[in-house]
């Protein structure tokens, strides 16, 4: 609320990425506890990250994408209004009024206000059913309105365009990106990195028309969009249409006020970001820097809003300028790499360009060399890896001729240059401008981000400060491993290595070969071993020989471990589905031993509080009685949860209980990364929750939906469609392949939903390997799977079977009748619970 | 601390008297026993893959409960630990002193392998 303060005043009109940027600037050189500080945001939601917007539809969410930490603006006693953007600038009072009413007496004013897409002069482009693509706002309707339409036209092939028509892609809309110029992406690629471009797109099924013009956007008679007049005479049928042709700078309130604006529009600044009047700033994608640009890119407004909060504050030594930034950039557009920097297309004179291209592959590579031999900008498409490096060199004469820098690694030529050869000054992350030697400062990548801030934007140079980071910064699985968890399935599949032992001997670190590995890679390597176990023609058993030594204590004793030192012991009951008999053993079993009981959330019944002596006796009297290992211990197949579907429900359209038996019978057992969890459902009322599982299913009239990549837990999210009515055959081919593709690929502990949303490509990639055979690999990952399926045995079985593994159940070695006498438990609810009291008497608080 | 020989008995050093545990066949790289001392104290045990013995309090100092025989061992800058089953703490097996933190620490027995 206006209100006299002796403080001066800091108006900031607009929260956007460069907005917040600025005020994190004020708070570190403590002016926000020198001035008050009123931010005037137009949108209804704090700042957030633009450049990931795209992200929301592969599930990322609102809250997720925010930049602003949950108690910044009361921490800096900043005032935010909402929702509520500034109206007017009056500099004769210096006021600000909001759309609201509210007037704000300023002593320095900032307009961060970004840009606005332009819309093209075509008629139509009002009608119901036009979009643009910048907000979140903008994102949330696209998403609503696209659930009635079949077939999207993006309007403009540049960098945005293409990010609007992977959207409207993934929305299962029919694409069509209609660009004027001759090539996609003119402004960042030439003509080559262009052509690559359109093959890999075009290849992914959408439709691009180049070279032609949007003449009009036709209606029909409720006045909403049916398609477009092309400038050839061609005509497009859509149902919605987003306009992608460029921003422009949002200066309306500059202009009304009287301060000086460039010709095309941008506020005009000088090289401290200050306009025509000293008390107002302009900073971001809405000012006209010192250089005569306007930069379309958060990097250079994240400087502007650097060198202005120095200016505010009165920095005396070093203070910030901005007189101009780099242009470099590298995207995953629909999935594909595309980098450009420096002097892109070749435009000094007397450069000469190095090309790689192979159009088979969509992979075009282009240097470009000054006269003196020196690298001055590049473009590449279709794989950007070398970007991270080659950006920092540009400028500087390159270790290696220039021909390495472009050919792929292995093609006749030794390696090429690694970061190391950087020099100390080069600018390693460009969006927060951070150096090697700041890098190299620290010793791992989340200390990166935390002290320089590296990594944290776009995220393209966080491969090279892995591999500037000692040892465990390069991507290892551990301490004794510098293979990932991928590579290792592979390394282990293909060398058919059958033991931990050799395997750190012949491929851990120098330091670890010969050693006892680690916690995090034994079990890590145990349970690849133990998926393949089939394929290398293993036994397979957890408890066999040195398998036995890799697993967790829930492993060692097929039961989970509890607070106490005692375990909890939980049956399979596939589907959810159990016969009276069986209830009735579980609960004599529960009485005999006086154990705690419980229904799980897993759709089964866990009993708790056996002794490790107890358990083979326990188990020997549930294996009697049909049942077997739930593995609630393993990374492995949990449950498949189930509705009572259409046998009972009046709604039901498939046989849900049937189906989830099928499949928790199939993939019981199967070791994985992570554990893996599904269920199905008999109609789309989804009671049985498969959208947050691993893999889901839901009935449809046809058949069955599959849903893949759901997660319950701390991060919760739903699952994605893969493929829809499936009749039960194609169904469990494509489970068994994405299941396969999950194991063989995934890092350890990684569900299966943060593993869609790291691999690169995520879903798309996902559907094109299992449901397309894109990689060829189908064939082998059904044999690896039908291996699972004949080779599974239940373990509780097997133990009890082999008076070797029933040795190990023993509390002590030296007394194996003894029961541990520190296990104990009081009375609680008719039922029991562990003592804990008891059991910290002493010692460290227990957490 | 004493190399593998098979028909060995490993004996745990208290006060004085060298305590005979269990055979040396009990025991595997990388898997823990757990022996009840007559005191009413637990001790945990373990057998790396160079066939060395080390043995430490079973009680994990953070939750209280006798489990430390049942964590994973490894190597970590060439020394020998075991991590906590329960919250994942790992210890120095020849010092018993906590990875994760200076001030909590372990008993550690002297063992052998003795014919
Ligand atoms: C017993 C049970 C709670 C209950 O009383 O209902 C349970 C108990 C445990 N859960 Fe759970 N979860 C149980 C259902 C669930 C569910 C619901 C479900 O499966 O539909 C979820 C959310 C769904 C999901 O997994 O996405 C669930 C999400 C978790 C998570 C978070 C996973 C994540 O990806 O974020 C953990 C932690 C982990 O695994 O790393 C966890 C871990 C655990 C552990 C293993 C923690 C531990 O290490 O001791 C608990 C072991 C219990 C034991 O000793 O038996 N539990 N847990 C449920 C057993 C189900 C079963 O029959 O197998
Ligand atoms: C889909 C998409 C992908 C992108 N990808 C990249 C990328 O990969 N790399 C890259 O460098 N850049 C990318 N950009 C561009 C990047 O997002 C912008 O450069 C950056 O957001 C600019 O920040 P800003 O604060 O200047 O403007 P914005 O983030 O647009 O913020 C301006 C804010 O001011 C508000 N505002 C305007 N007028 C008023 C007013 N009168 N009163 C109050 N508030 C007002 C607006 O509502 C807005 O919230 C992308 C942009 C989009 C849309
Ligand atoms: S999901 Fe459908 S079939 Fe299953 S119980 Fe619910 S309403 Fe009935
Ligand atoms: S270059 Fe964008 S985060 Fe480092």
């Amino acid at each position: 609320m206006p209100e006299t303060t002796s403080l001066p005043t800091i108006v900031v009109v607009g929260h956007g990425m460069v907005g917040q940027r600025f005020l994190e600037a004020l708070a570190k050189r403590g002016t926000t506890g020198r001035a008050r500080i009123v931010v005037l945001c137009e949108e209804p939601r704090p700042a957030y990250d633009r450049v990931r917007l795209t992200s929301y539809f592969s599930g990322r969410t609102p809250d997720e994408l925010s930049l602003v930490e949950p108690d910044f603006m009361e921490r800096h006693g900043i005032e935010l209004y909402l929702d509520d953007p500034a109206e007017t600038v009056d500099r004769t009072t210096r006021t600000v009024t909001s759309r609201a009413g509210l007037t704000f007496t300023y002593d320095t004013l900032v307009l961060a206000t970004g840009s606005y897409p332009y819309l093209p002069p075509v008629p139509g482009r009002d009608a119901t059913g036009c979009f643009v693509y910048r907000t979140i706002e903008d994102l949330l309707a696209i998403e609503e309105y696209a659930k009635t339409a079949r077939t999207g036209a993006v309007v403009g092939g540049g960098l945005l365009g293409l990010e609007a028509a992977g959207a409207l892609r993934g929305l299962r809309l029919d694409t069509h990106i209609v660009e004027f110029a001759p090539r996609l992406m003119p402004v960042q690629v030439d003509e080559g990195g262009g052509a690559a471009l359109l093959r890999t797109i075009e290849g992914m099924g959408l439709t691009v028309h180049t070279g032609v013009g949007t003449r009009e956007v036709t209606t029909d008679a409720s006045g909403a969009v049916n398609g477009m007049a092309l400038s050839d005479g061609s005509v497009l049928a859509a149902d919605l249409v987003v306009f992608s042709a460029g921003v422009r700078p949002r200066d309306r309130l500059a202009r009304d006020a009287g301060l000086r604006v460039g010709e095309r529009g941008g506020i005009a600044v000088d090289e401290r970001c200050r306009t025509s009047d000293p008390r107002i700033f302009a900073i971001g994608e809405c000012a006209l820097a010192a250089d005569g640009r306007v930069y379309g890119l958060v990097a250079p407004g994240y400087e502007m809003a650097r060198t202005a909060a120095d200016a505010i504050a009165e920095v005396a030594e070093g203070a910030a300028e901005f007189t101009g930034a780099d242009l470099s950039t590298k995207l995953k557009l629909l999935g594909v790499d595309v980098a450009s920097f420096g002097d892109a297309h070749g435009a000094a004179p007397g450069c000469l360009d190095v090309v790689y291209a192979d159009s088979r592959s969509g992979v075009y590579k282009k240097v470009v060399v000054g006269a003196d031999g020196s690298l001055l900008g590049g473009v590449l498409v279709g794989d950007a890896d070398a970007y991270g490096m080659l950006r920092p060199l540009t400028g500087s004469v390159p270790p290696v001729p220039p021909e390495q820098l472009v050919l792929p690694p292995g093609a006749g030529t030794p390696a090429a240059l690694g970061p190391a050869s950087l020099p100390d000054s080069a600018v390693i992350c460009g969006c927060h401008n951070v150096t090697k030697s700041a890098i190299t400062a620290c010793a791992t990548l989340p200390e990166v981000k935390k002290c320089t801030k590296a990594g944290t934007g776009c995220g393209s140079c966080v491969k090279v400060i892995g591999q500037l980071l000692p040892a465990a910064g390069d991507g290892g699985l551990c301490g004794c491993f510098p293979h990932t968890r991928g590579e290792l399935y592979e390394i282990v599949r293909t060398l058919r290595v059958t033991s931990y032992a050799s395997l750190l001997d012949s491929h851990g670190r120098e330091g670890a070969r010969g050693g006892d590995g680690c916690e995090i890679c034994k079990p890590a390597i145990g349970s690849i071993i133990a998926s393949l176990a089939p394929t290398l023609g293993l036994s397979g058993h957890v408890l066999d020989g040195e398998q036995a030594a890799l697993q967790d204590t829930n492993d060692h004793f097929l039961a989970n471990l509890q607070r106490n030192g005692s375990y909890s012991i939980v049956p399979r009951i596939p589907g959810g589905e159990i016969t009276p008999e069986k209830l009735i053993v579980i609960g004599e079993v529960a009485r005999d031993f006086g154990l705690y009981t419980k229904i799980t959330g897993g759709q089964r019944i866990d009993l708790f509080g056996a002794r490790v002596e107890q358990l083979p006796v326990i188990w020997a009297r549930l294996v009697a009685a049909g049942f077997e290992s739930g593995h609630a211990y393993g990374k492995a197949l949990r449950t498949v949860k189930s509705c009572v579907g259409r046998t009972w429900c009046r709604y039901g359209v498939q046989d849900s209980v049937r189906m989830a038996i099928d499949l928790e019978l199939r993939y019981r057992g199967l070791r994985a990364p992570h554990k893996l969890k599904s269920a199905v459902s008999g109609c789309a009322r989804e009671c049985a929750e498969a959208r947050g599982k691993d893999f889901g299913i839901i009935a449809t009239a046809e058949g069955w939906n599959l849903y893949v990549g759901g997660n319950g837990g701390a991060e919760p999210r739903h699952a994605d469609l893969l493929a829809r009515d499936l009749d039960d055959e194609s169904l469990v081919r494509l489970i068994d392949r994405f299941l396969m593709f999950y194991i063989r690929t995934a890092d350890r502990l990684e569900r299966t939903s943060a593993w869609l949303g790291r691999i690169e490509g995520g879903l798309d990639h996902v559907r094109d390997v299992v449901v397309n055979d894109s990689l060829g690999l189908c064939g082998e990952l059904e044999r690896l799977m039908a291996d699972h399926v004949t080779g599974y045995r239940d373990e509780w079985a097997q133990t009890l079977e082999d008076p070797e593994r029933l040795s190990r159940f023993v509390s002590f070695v030296n007394a194996p009748d003894a029961p541990d006498p520190t296990v104990r438990f009081v009375p609680e609810r008719d039922q029991m619970k562990p003592d804990l009291t008891f059991l910290t008497l002493e010692g460290v608080s227990a957490r | 601390m004493n190399t593998t020989t098979s028909g060995a008995v490993l004996q745990l050093l208290l006060g004085e008297d060298w305590l005979p545990i269990c055979d040396r066949s009990a025991l595997i790289p990388g898997r823990g026993v757990a022996a009840l001392l007559p005191d009413g104290r637990q001790a945990a045990l373990f057998v790396d893959r160079g066939g060395r013995t080390y043995a430490i309090d079973n009680r994990d100092p953070y939750s209280g409960a006798q489990v430390l025989s049942r964590g994973l061992t490894g190597t970590r800058d060439g020394r020998a630990f075991v991590a906590s089953p329960l919250l994942k703490q790992c210890f120095d097996l020849e010092t018993g002193r906590c990875l994760d933190d200076d001030a909590v620490a372990v008993t550690v027995y002297a063992s052998r392998l003795a014919h």
